[in-house]
C-alpha cells in the first residue's frame, strides 16, 4: 500500500508525540527524527491540529504535543485525514468498460481490507507493538 | 473481582440474553448446542464464562484446537467473544482471552486464531489490541443467489 509522504508523516508525528502526551516537541525537533524538512512537516502539523491531535506553538522553534485519545484514534483517522476516503476516489478512465469495472471491484476489495485494518490499530495498539520484545514488533 | 471458569448448562439463559442484547437475535437452540458440544465436552474445546462477585455473567469466549483444518497445522481457534456492555473496558475479554490462551499452550498449540467481520470495528480492535496479525489464509466468500 502506496501512502502519500504528507500521510506517513503525519501517522510519524502522531505516533511520536502520542508515546508521551506530557511531552512536548519541536516541529524542527520531529523533522529531525525522520529526516526530512521542518517546512514540510509543519504543514502536517497544522493538519493534525485542526483536527484536535496536537496542540502547539508558532514557528519551527513552537513545541507540539499529543491533545488526542490514543485508545480511540485509529491509524485510519490519521491517515483520512491526508488521503482520499476509500470508495470515493474519482472514476479513472477505463473504468467504465466491462473490463475497467471488474478491476475497480478488485482493487475495491483491496482498499475495504486495506480500511478494515487501519481502523482496527489504534496508536496505543500500534506503540504496544513497536516496543522492543514485544511480539508484533519481533514479527 | 472477576471469576473465569467453565461454562455450564446452568447459564445457557445468562449466554443467550447477552447474545440477545448485542446481536438482536435469539439463538437459544444454537447456544444450547453449543454448550452441549463444548461444555464437559473433549478436552480440545473450551468455553468460558467470566462472572461478576454478584454472580453475574461479565462474558464468554468459546475455543477450539484444529488440526488440519485449511491445510494448517494445529492452532487455538477463537469462535466467539461477548462481553456485556456495561462490563466493558475493565478488562474483561482481555482476561477471557488469556484464559483461554492458557488452555490452548497447555495444549501444546502455539498460534491463535479467529475470523472477524472486516466491519465490526470494535472486535477487530480488541485483537488487535491483544496483539492479533493478518494471518496466512484469506477467507474467500462466493454469491449464490
Amino acid at each position: 500500500m502506496k501512502l502519500q509522504t504528507a500521510t506517513r508523516l503525519g501517522l510519524y508525528a502522531a505516533l511520536e508525540l502520542a508515546r508521551d502526551p506530557g511531552r512536548t516537541l519541536s516541529a524542527a525537533d520531529l523533522a529531525g527524527r525522520f529526516d526530512v524538512s521542518s517546512h514540510h512537516l509543519a504543514k502536517v502539523l497544522r493538519t493534525l491540529s485542526n483536527a484536535g491531535l496536537v496542540r502547539g506553538g508558532r514557528g519551527a522553534s513552537g513545541g507540539y504535543r499529543f491533545t488526542g485519545n490514543r485508545r480511540r484514534t485509529t491509524l485510519m483517522d490519521i491517515v483520512a485525514l491526508f488521503e482520499p476516503a476509500p470508495g470515493r476516489r474519482a472514476r479513472e478512465p477505463g473504468e467504465s468498460t466491462d473490463i475497467g469495472g471488474a478491476l475497480r471491484r478488485v482493487l475495491g476489495e483491496i482498499d475495504e481490507i486495506a480500511e478494515a485494518t487501519l481502523r482496527s490499530i489504534s496508536l496505543e495498539t500500534l506503540l504496544n507493538a513497536s516496543r522492543p520484545g514485544s511480539a508484533a514488533a519481533s514479527s | 473481582m472477576l471469576a473465569i471458569r467453565p461454562a455450564e448448562p446452568a447459564d445457557l439463559p445468562a449466554i443467550t440474553a447477552l447474545d440477545l442484547k448485542l446481536t438482536g437475535e435469539g439463538k437459544a437452540v444454537y447456544w444450547q448446542t453449543v454448550l452441549e458440544r463444548y461444555a464437559g465436552g473433549p478436552p480440545e474445546r473450551h468455553f468460558l464464562v467470566a462472572e461478576t462477585a454478584k454472580g453475574q455473567l461479565a462474558g464468554f469466549i468459546a475455543g477450539e484446537v484444529r488440526a488440519f483444518e485449511f491445510g494448517q497445522p494445529a492452532a487455538g481457534w477463537v469462535f466467539a467473544i461477548e462481553i456485556d456492555p456495561k462490563q466493558r473496558l475493565k478488562g474483561v475479554g482481555s482476561k477471557l482471552f488469556e484464559a483461554l490462551l492458557a488452555r490452548f499452550r497447555a495444549q501444546g498449540v502455539t498460534r491463535v486464531r479467529t475470523l472477524v467481520d472486516r466491519k465490526d470495528h470494535l472486535i477487530l480492535s480488541f485483537f488487535r489490541a491483544q496483539g492479533m496479525v493478518a494471518g496466512p489464509s484469506l477467507q474467500l466468500d462466493k454469491d449464490l443467489s
